[in-house]
């Protein structure tokens, strides 16, 4: 026990602004983050992340938003595991078909404001699966999508910034 | 192995058991050798195979063109002692009926189910006649990777849930049922898991996948080389570096191109690169998943800061579409050898001490040591490959037992452990990580001067190829075909993840429900690598 305490002292708290650069700094988005999340959501969003056929390259990305580099939670940002519990669904992949239903009562679920964003190329576009006898494509092909969020896949920063705009499109 | 000729006993042992084969010369399919056999003796042969010591590899179907128009051609890959071998027959369209491996080989179960589905040859004595990989996207009696099958399918309106799959089922008193998924509580992929359990003991535990099927084989058909590779890159997104190796290896093969000594040495280097981020990932995700919150947050830390050194060095964080056919797209600067060496010593350090923590920490250990064992009969009559098979004293490892370049000319430290559970699958994940960076560290200090990429030439109509390679899951093996002018004819990757999913539904009996969670983590199969 003494070792995991002494271990986390040296360590300290890791979480950082990014380095200065022409996009805005992770600290500046979720400053932006918190004060629209407590307008808007007495201070707490919770999202429901639902991957719909993606290759998990963008999980990776979006998990990687709750390792203390990011820590989301700090901004008031929290995962949910029921979409009854949340106010936004981030949705990966080309939707496949076979995940077409689950995708749709997952959003039925959703209590309003219902956001969603659609994260990666393939939920922004099908990118390189495309439509087929398999894939629906795009996720906008089957619900409702009020951002969209671009790269293969997104980096956290960018992930973050969608959920944001996301927020700014709440009414 | 008798005395250096791979598979001479069995041959023997064929020709002595009645079983005409022919064994064919194809140069081009370098690591391989092929043999072909009547339809008729195709159960026989698998159950040859499995006397003479051989492991089932993967199977999978084609239509074959203009060479046979009514014919699919139905292929098995077997391994022995680090040499494979690709047993080949041949079925009509009209009358798609083979005896199955399955009786043999419990690997052989869901391939050949999803050959069935997909192709719609059906194996008489298969002990499962449910579907796999088919959910509701498209019909029974259609088959969407024969030619004939339109790439935008018969779509209806909408694809109804696949709620009438016909799970195995439990009765008796106490006897409940839990479903879970497609969607899962975290973030991760979607599949569906059905549990019979008593009180809190798993009696039986049964997973339902294809959530994912994007129809990456029929999508690749008519690719260009470039367009395959980028698709290869995006089977499982965590496995990118090693998937797009495998199928470049498989068209450099057929193509006869050798991608130049510092390409090959920089797809080394960053394949141990993603083996290293995902193997600290599972290890805090295990400990994450019995609450010891401090282990997901050492390792989540040391993950992320990995993957920035690969996005400095490489231009991606997970070093997607940095190899490409021929060779690689990314080169290492010269100051990044410093770095990434420097970078090997501190991990080295640091994941040394955490280990030791976590070692020592009993509130953790209870949890792991015991829990989810996957004996090595077990592991061995599955076929388990990587991290799986390697904790249940199955010392398989292509880059040792089957070395290709850049490995011929390196030493992987074995890593095995025998235990099988889930203390054992982590204790693996830990050597390994020690391991890659001794060869990472080699991999720097004789990384060859040169080119990156060598020319691409199409390759002639039907060649085909074969890429095997270690991926941080185990053993990838990616076969192709070329049709004609240069374009993707077939494609099958399989992910390793085929070999490990059906070890869940075995190593989780007797456990309790709330271990599932890292008993699945322990494994950590690809949804989407399988799904296809």
């Amino acid at each position: 026990m003494l070792r995991i305490l002494a271990k986390i002292q040296r360590i300290g708290i890791i979480t950082e602004p990014l380095p200065p650069s022409t996009e805005p700094t992770l600290t500046q988005i979720g400053e932006q983050l918190r004060a629209r999340i407590g307008e808007r959501f007495v201070g707490s969003l919770a999202i429901r992340e639902v991957d719909a056929g993606s290759c998990n390259g963008c999980e990776l990305e979006i998990q990687a938003l709750n390792n203390p580099w990011y820590g989301i939670e700090r901004f008031g940002v929290h995962f949910v595991a029921s979409p009854r519990h949340a106010d936004m669904l981030l949705v990966t992949g080309p939707v496949s078909r076979h995940m077409e239903e689950a995708l749709k009562r997952t959003y039925d679920a959703v209590p309003e404001p219902k956001l969603v964003v659609a994260i990666g190329e393939c939920a922004c576009d099908g990118g390189t699966f495309g439509e087929s006898y398999a894939s629906c494509g795009k996720v906008s092909n089957v619900i409702p999508v009020d951002v969209t969020v671009p790269g293969c896949p997104p980096t956290p920063t960018a992930i973050l910034q969608g959920i944001l705009s996301a927020i700014h499109t709440a009414k | 192995m008798t005395a250096g000729i791979p598979f001479a006993s069995f041959m023997q042992r064929l020709s002595e058991a009645g079983l005409v084969v022919d064994v064919q010369v194809k140069p081009h399919l370098k690591p391989v050798q092929i043999i072909t056999l009547a339809a008729d003796d195709w159960g026989r042969f698998g159950q040859q195979a499995l006397a003479c010591g051989c492991r089932w590899v993967a199977g999978w179907g084609e239509e074959t063109g203009a060479i046979d128009d009514n014919n699919l051609r139905i292929t098995a890959c077997f391994e022995q002692a680090g040499a494979y071998l690709l047993a080949r027959t041949k079925v009509t369209r009209a009358h798609p009926v083979l005896t199955s491996h399955t009786p043999y080989y419990p690997a052989a179960d869901r391939p050949e189910r999803h050959t069935r589905d997909m192709f719609g040859v059906s194996f008489t004595d298969h002990p499962d006649a449910r579907r796999w990989t088919r959910h509701q996207a498209w019909k029974n009696l259609e088959y969407p990777l024969r030619r004939d099958f339109p790439l935008n399918g018969h779509p209806g309106a909408a694809t109804p849930a696949d709620h009438k799959y016909n799970f195995f089922s439990a009765h008796g008193s106490g006897v409940y049922e839990i479903p879970v998924g497609p969607v899962h509580a975290g973030i991760i992929e979607p599949g569906h898991f059905r549990f019979q359990a008593v009180g809190e003991t798993v009696l039986n535990l049964e997973a339902h996948l294809g959530y994912t099927h994007k129809g990456i084989e029929k999508i690749a058909e008519g690719r260009d080389v470039t367009g395959l590779a980028r698709l290869a890159g995006r089977i499982s997104g965590d496995s990118t570096v090693a998937h797009t190796w495998a199928a470049c290896m498989a068209m450099e093969h057929a193509a006869d191109i050798e991608p130049p000594p510092r390409a090959v040495w920089l797809r080394a280097l960053m394949c141990e690169r993603e083996r290293i981020a995902n193997h600290l990932g599972d290890i805090g995700a295990i400990t994450n998943d019995v609450g010891f919150a401090f282990g997901f947050y050492q390792f989540a830390r040391l993950r992320e800061s990995w993957q920035r050194t690969s996005h400095a060095a490489f231009g991606h964080r997970f070093m997607m579409d940095c190899i490409v056919p021929g060779g690689v797209a990314a080169n290492l600067a010269p100051r990044f050898i410093a770095v990434m060496r420097d970078e090997v010593a501190a991990l080295r350090l640091q994941v040394g001490k955490l280990m030791a923590i976590l070692y020592d920490s009993p509130s953790l250990t209870s949890r792991l040591l015991g829990t989810g064992v996957l004996t090595a009969e077990q592991a061995a009559a599955l076929g388990c490959m990587g991290y799986v098979g390697r904790a249940s004293s199955l010392d398989f490892d292509v880059r040792r037992h089957a070395p290709y370049p850049p490995y011929d000319q390196l030493r992987v430290k074995a890593v095995l452990h025998h235990a099988g559970d889930v203390n054992a699958r982590m204790r693996v994940r830990h050597e390994e990580i020690a391991a890659s960076l001794e060869v990472i560290e080699a991999l720097l200090a004789e990384l060859p001067e040169g080119s990156l990429c060598a020319d691409w030439q199409a390759p002639a109509a039907d060649a085909e190829g074969i890429g095997i390679v270690e991926g941080w899951r185990g053993e990838i093996v990616t076969y192709l075909r070329f049709g004609t002018d240069g374009y993707i004819a077939r494609f099958f990757p399989r992910d390793p993840s085929w070999t490990t999913w059906p070890a869940l539904e075995v190593l989780i009996h007797d456990n309790i429900v709330p271990d599932f969670p890292v008993c699945n983590k322990s494994v950590n199969g690809s949804y989407s690598g399988q799904d296809l």
